[in-house]
């Protein structure tokens, strides 16, 4: 509902990120997903008393990768504080986090939607832990709690109210998806909870500065589902604005089976968290060097190859689809080193290539055919060896089961090299000629399209060899 | 700062203590004493001096990011008043 373009959405969306390290933040226990219930647990997860928690250095090197590709300026000097609530799954009684110095401040991400491009402002991306899991269907008298989540590292990714639309929101998550997974830092596996989203909506009226009451909701377990939420709060709340109802400030969560969101609990109070320095944890201090051998290994960010993409000539569709994800850009960066012809290179990537790597759910690096290879393919086409169609039906799926041959050894072997050669061609012209005499005489009636019977028919009787070009040249000499 | 009965309310509530209205004034008096005694710092000009938030001055104390140190399920669940052979076990948080 848009009562005449009167109301305008204001969202500001908070990201968790499960960092995919080995150990959790502070303790050496695995920090992997799956595992049977509490048996990542050690005396830190547990909050035992007298334990001391220690930070993980790679934790603190994803964090500033995810800043640095999020163009954040990196906090020099970081302290955690204790975040303290009660909830059963929080062993310790408060939450380690990142309060008053966030590792990483401001930045942006560029969204791409239908009508425009722009960069979402972010407030901040911080490094926190995770909380314990509660069960609440598995013992009907009791929640059962399993701890292995506890202690996980985290990066919370908080933009500025920044976005007016579902649409945003939904472009914004996507590319946080791809980001984390672009850089290794998140598998951003939104099902199993390792990249979560919690959205804030407020309305107001179009040309307002203030911001109206916000409501946040939860449970968003796929981009799709933020969205939708999105969509459904801002329907909701000019609904109630329109019938003159106040929006009042709440926690609520979306319900996926028939995409709507309820309460779960009103704000009356505000939160009291009381943070304070975490004692038990040094501060750490992040030199320029440390943060530059970073920046040195973040790998090229897929903004920055799709305008060398471009560049190269590609249009903006194919641009975008080399860079889709990193895997994919990688396989085409190692492709293009041994084949100046992008253009045959995209095509195979997204034909032929593309369904082998969707049949066998696999990404381009696993793919069994090397970028070399594929060059290899593209450049006999482009001499005329073989064309691209027997390329990809023939000489592909013998390179897939044997990637140590050569295309150009298989086209051999198979038989397969194009023929441009007159004389051979020109037989096999006479031989299909000479096979359908009432053929040609239909032809020579003015029925052209026939020459594409001919034409195929000349690959029959050569196997492919025959190079069409050439083939309907010399058929339509004969038959003038 | 002066301590009444919706200040004691409102620390007891993020606190999940409950008192008895009779241990009530005990606590409003106790808890006005300790926050005057602290208040005298607020004597203390501390203008211009940065705040002191850890006694140590050792700082960036990390760890290589190595899977080490944890204990097994029946271990971890030996203290706890509530279990079963997987689980911590605590009131029902959400009735279904």
């Amino acid at each position: 509902m848009d009562v005449n373009g009167k109301y305008e959405a204001v969202i500001g969306l908070e990201v968790h990120a499960q960092l995919q390290t080995q150990s959790k933040l502070f303790s050496g226990d695995s920090a992997s997903f799956g595992a049977e219930p509490n048996t990542h647990i050690s005396p830190i997860t547990l909050a035992h008393p007298g334990t001391l928690p220690k930070t993980n250095k790679k934790a603190v090197e994803y964090a500033i990768m995810m800043g640095l590709a999020c163009n954040c300026e990196i906090e020099r000097y970081n302290y955690f504080a204790r975040k303290n609530y009660f909830y059963p799954d929080l062993p310790k009684g408060y939450q380690v986090s990142q309060h008053t110095t966030p590792i990483c401040k401001g930045g942006y991400v560029s969204i791409k939607t239908k009508d425009a491009e722009r960069n979402v402002q972010l407030n901040r991306i911080h490094l926190e832990e995770d909380a314990g899991k509660s069960i609440h269907d598995a013992d009907d008298n009791y929640t059962c709690i399993d701890l292995n989540r506890a202690g996980v590292p985290l990066i919370e990714i908080v933009t500025e109210p920044d976005m007016h639309s579902a649409e945003e929101a939904f472009q914004y998550v996507t590319e946080i998806r791809k980001l984390v997974r672009w850089i290794g830092v998140c598998d951003g596996n939104m099902e199993e909870g390792s990249l979560r989203c919690d959205a804030n909506v407020s309305i107001r009226l179009k040309g307002e500065t203030t911001l109206g009451t916000k409501v946040e909701v939860k449970n968003l377990n796929s981009i799709r589902n933020v969205k939708k939420a999105i969509e459904y709060e801002i329907d909701r709340m000019i609904g109630m604005v329109e019938k003159g109802e106040t929006i009042i400030q709440q926690t609520r969560s979306f319900d996926a089976d028939n995409d709507t969101t309820f309460a779960i609990r009103d704000k009356e109070e505000a939160n009291d968290y009381r943070y304070f320095p975490e004692p038990d944890l040094t501060p750490f201090l992040l030199t320029e060097e440390f943060i530059a051998g970073i920046q040195a290994r973040l790998p090229a960010l897929p903004q920055v190859l799709f305008a060398k993409y471009k560049l190269l000539g590609l249009s903006e569709y194919d641009a975008h689809q080399m860079c889709d994800d990193k895997a994919t850009a990688a396989y085409f960066e190692q492709a293009i080193a041994y084949s100046k012809n992008y253009k045959a290179i995209v095509n195979w990537m997204t034909g032929p290539l593309r369904q082998v790597v969707n049949e066998q759910n696999i990404s381009f690096n696993e793919l069994s055919i090397t970028p070399k290879t594929l060059a290899d393919l593209v450049t006999i086409v482009e001499e005329g060896k073989v064309n691209f169609s027997v390329a990809s039906l023939k000489v592909l799926p013998v390179l897939l089961s044997n990637p140590v041959k050569g295309p150009l050894q298989v086209a051999e072997e198979l038989n397969l090299i194009q023929v441009s050669g007159s004389a051979d061609i020109e037989n096999w012209v006479n031989e299909v000629l000479a096979k359908m005499p009432d053929k040609v005489v239909e032809y020579k009636k003015g029925k052209k399209g026939l020459i594409g019977l001919f034409v195929g028919e000349i690959k029959k009787v050569s196997k492919g060899k025959a190079d069409p070009k050439k083939a309907t040249q010399l058929l339509e000499e004969k038959l003038r | 700062m002066q301590v009444n009965d919706e200040l004691v309310d409102q620390l007891s509530t993020l606190a999940r203590l409950t008192f008895k209205p009779e241990e009530k004034e005990g606590i409003k008096t106790d808890l006005q004493k300790m926050i005057s005694f602290i208040e005298k710092l607020n004597e203390l000009d501390t203008t211009g001096v940065e705040p002191l938030l850890f006694m140590s001055d050792e700082v960036n104390v990390l760890r290589e990011d190595e899977v080490k140190g944890s204990i097994t399920r029946e271990e971890g669940l030996l203290n706890a008043p509530l279990r079963d052979d997987k689980f911590f076990k605590v009131p029902k948080v959400i009735r279904k």
